[in-house]
């Protein structure tokens, strides 16, 4: 195993689904959520996927686990290839990567109590007979909750506790990596600074490695050290954090930055809007050529015939655009 | 409580609702005051259970039965707390509006676009053939909708999220209401798509000089549209202003602790721990004695008189209230020294 060296390397990642109709729901076409998606995530550190619905930013994170087996590329974690590894091998690999799921009211099983739900990955990977109970009670002190709610239920729970009891579950075999699919957005305002904290200690104390999944802009900036835009299945733009978000070079990078609400009035009546025209093409049908290219206001014909390879254009930071440049 | 010369457009006073559950009576509103006027957009912020939506249901007269409302709301002098759904009718839909979050589940899906606004214009006025498609393509256009002679024929699911959500704005704005209550309109849209909606929504104040209620957790949405603010706590009004003295000075814990605690996009932060709100949301059901934040409250003094008596809003500078007993702790204090204190 080795301890230098990205902890993650994701290469040419593709992942198709069939287009199912018909009677017989036979196979009509095909749809890449994820079409292409290459990107490094070094250790101890948070590496953001950023993007709206549909973007495949949750399906990427899913092919990290392969929770959903990807179509085509390379996933290697710590050097090890995820998808040709073994069920077994698989089983071992997934304790080193754990998932926090956006829900919390969704994503915990209702008539267990919260020492089982914490307890079940221990049990199903055998870990649970030398001393799993106590193991169990400092997860939960770990993230801030009562030791002794071992025997409650999470209907007994609020939201961000609900959310602390899916994060204490997903440690309880002591991963390295953890995709983080949306962990804040579902929560209460007043609470998803608690969370953000915790996510933000834990990583400190336990060394762990973040992919964070997120549409919070606000809060990407806040976590991440490195950052990547996904439109329509594919990184448009990405780097270093404070580099794209200060230096953003990307016509669609610059439209989401600029359409995010920032909670202070004399700011906001200073601030222009970059209002995108229309809505996210069919991924069913993406454009030729660069994929953004139908709602940019850059957009010439080469935009139509040649796709913009993602590369360091001169802005510190690689950019997926004929007409990248950092907006005055 | 804010005291104009001029009538209000909405007057609402010491408006309380409560519900029965099996639990006890649940008060999701409480004691809440406050006043729309002509031609403003007053943001109403609070988190799930604080008694946003709940106050405006209340005014519309769209609570279920068992619900026991209390107090005031005077639209243009005229209450309507109790008003018969016969008399409300012809208000509501008409002289008040309301956009709801969902714009799927608000349309109907075996009509088209234009027969639905149709449908809201003829309910409330007798049109011509002609003035009513001609009225119904002028809507479609002020929401930016393209090509709207051909997208007023189309159904809701050929239209995409975004522009349900416009076709809803134009069907709530059909009969030119002089309020518009807009519920969360945005929550459950990506980022570029609820600028857009923000952009139509601020259009069409500007053209039809309706008022805007917009209801929101989102802070953001707030300093970007509203000109006056009311923050919302456990179904009590605990704060409100003029959105630029909300956020600078915020007089109220709950204001200030939750304006600390936001990361910011124009900012860096990253290491740096935020301002973190103790403990949680109460429940309703269970609300704390006294000033309802008093457990999450770090300049809270207990039990005298925080956990013990409910505090009056009291005026802390022009248009500006905050109903909390330690005001004068907060003067001057901002949400970044907040953040830099609880660091040190």
């Amino acid at each position: 195993m080795s301890r230098e060296g990205p902890i993650l390397e994701i290469d040419g990642l593709v992942k198709d689904y069939a287009i199912r109709g018909g009677l017989f729901r036979r196979a009509v076409g095909e749809v890449s959520a994820v079409a292409g998606v290459s990107f490094l995530v070094e250790r101890g550190r948070t590496f953001s996927l950023v993007g709206e619905s549909g973007c495949g930013k949750s399906t990427t994170g899913r092919c990290i686990l392969r929770l959903v087996s990807p179509t085509a590329g390379s996933i290697r974690f710590d050097g090890i290839d995820v998808i040709a590894a073994s069920k077994r091998d698989l089983r071992r690999l997934r304790r080193r990567m754990q998932i926090v799921y956006q829900d919390p009211y969704a994503s915990l099983n209702p008539r267990l109590t919260v020492g089982a739900i914490i307890a079940d990955p221990l049990q199903v990977h055998g870990l649970w007979r030398d001393g799993g109970k106590q193991r169990v009670e400092r997860l939960l002190e770990r993230v801030g909750l009562d030791p002794a709610h071992i025997n409650r239920y999470p209907h007994e729970f609020s939201g961000g506790q609900r959310q602390r009891i899916g994060i204490a579950r997903a440690l309880a075999l002591e991963p390295e990596l953890l995709i983080l699919d949306e962990p804040v957005s579902a929560l209460d305002v007043s609470i998803r600074a608690g969370v953000v904290n915790l996510l933000d200690d834990l990583q400190t104390e336990l060394g762990l490695t973040y992919v964070f999944i997120a549409h919070d802009l606000s809060v990407v900036r806040h976590m991440s050290d490195h950052v990547a835009v996904m439109y329509l299945g594919k990184i448009v733009e990405t780097g270093d954090c404070d580099s794209v978000y200060d230096r953003a070079a990307h016509p669609y990078t610059q439209a989401l930055l600029s359409a995010v609400p920032v909670p202070d009035p004399k700011v906001e009546r200073k601030r222009r809007r970059i209002l995108l025209e229309g809505d996210v093409p069919s991924p069913v049908n993406p454009p030729s050529g660069c994929r953004f290219r139908t709602r940019c206001w850059k957009a010439q014909s080469i935009c139509a015939q040649e796709e913009p390879e993602l590369v360091d254009r001169g802005h510190g930071h690689p950019v997926a655009c004929h007409f990248a440049e950092v907006a005055s | 409580m804010s005291e104009g010369s001029a009538e209000p457009l909405l007057e609402v006073r010491d408006l309380s609702v409560v519900f029965p559950t099996d639990e006890g009576p649940l008060q999701a509103v409480d004691n809440v005051s406050f006043r729309v006027e002509e031609h403003e957009v007053l943001g109403v912020v609070g988190e799930s259970g604080s008694g946003k939506t709940v106050t405006q249901l209340a005014i519309l007269g769209l609570l279920p039965t068992r619900a026991t409302i209390t107090g005031s709301a005077r639209f243009r002098g005229r209450e309507l707390i109790g008003l018969p759904d016969d008399e409300m009718r012809p208000i509501r839909g008409n002289e008040i509006a309301i956009i709801f979050q969902d714009a799927l589940a608000a349309l109907n899906p075996v009509h088209t676009i234009g027969d639905q606004i149709a449908e809201a214009i003829s309910v409330h006025h007798d049109t011509t053939d002609r003035e009513m498609r001609e009225r119904i393509i002028e809507l479609l256009d002020l929401v930016g909708i393209p090509n709207p002679s051909e997208r007023a024929d189309q159904y809701p699911h050929e239209y995409s999220g975004g522009m349900r959500q416009r076709a809803m704005i134009a069907m709530s704005i059909a009969n030119d209401p002089a309020l518009l209550i807009a519920d969360e309109p945005t929550t459950a849209l990506d980022v570029t798509l609820q600028a857009q909606v923000l952009e139509v929504l601020e259009r069409v104040q500007d053209r039809t000089n309706s008022s805007i209620v917009m209801i929101t957790h989102d802070l953001g949405v707030v300093a970007g549209i509203a000109e006056r603010v009311v923050v919302m706590y456990a179904g009590r009004r605990v704060e409100e202003a003029p959105v630029d003295d909300l956020f600078e000075t915020p007089s109220h814990p709950y204001s200030l602790g939750l304006l600390a605690s936001l990361p910011r996009l124009d900012q860096r932060s990253h290491g740096q721990r935020l301002y973190r709100i103790k403990g949680q949301p109460p429940s309703l059901v269970d609300r704390p004695l006294g000033c309802a934040f008093h457990p999450r409250c770090e300049f809270a003094t207990v039990p005298d008189p925080c956990a013990t008596q409910v505090p009056e809003a009291r005026e802390v500078g022009p248009g500006h209230f905050s109903a909390c007993h330690h005001t004068d702790q907060l003067v001057g204090l901002t949400p970044a020294q907040l953040r830099e204190r609880a660091a040190t």
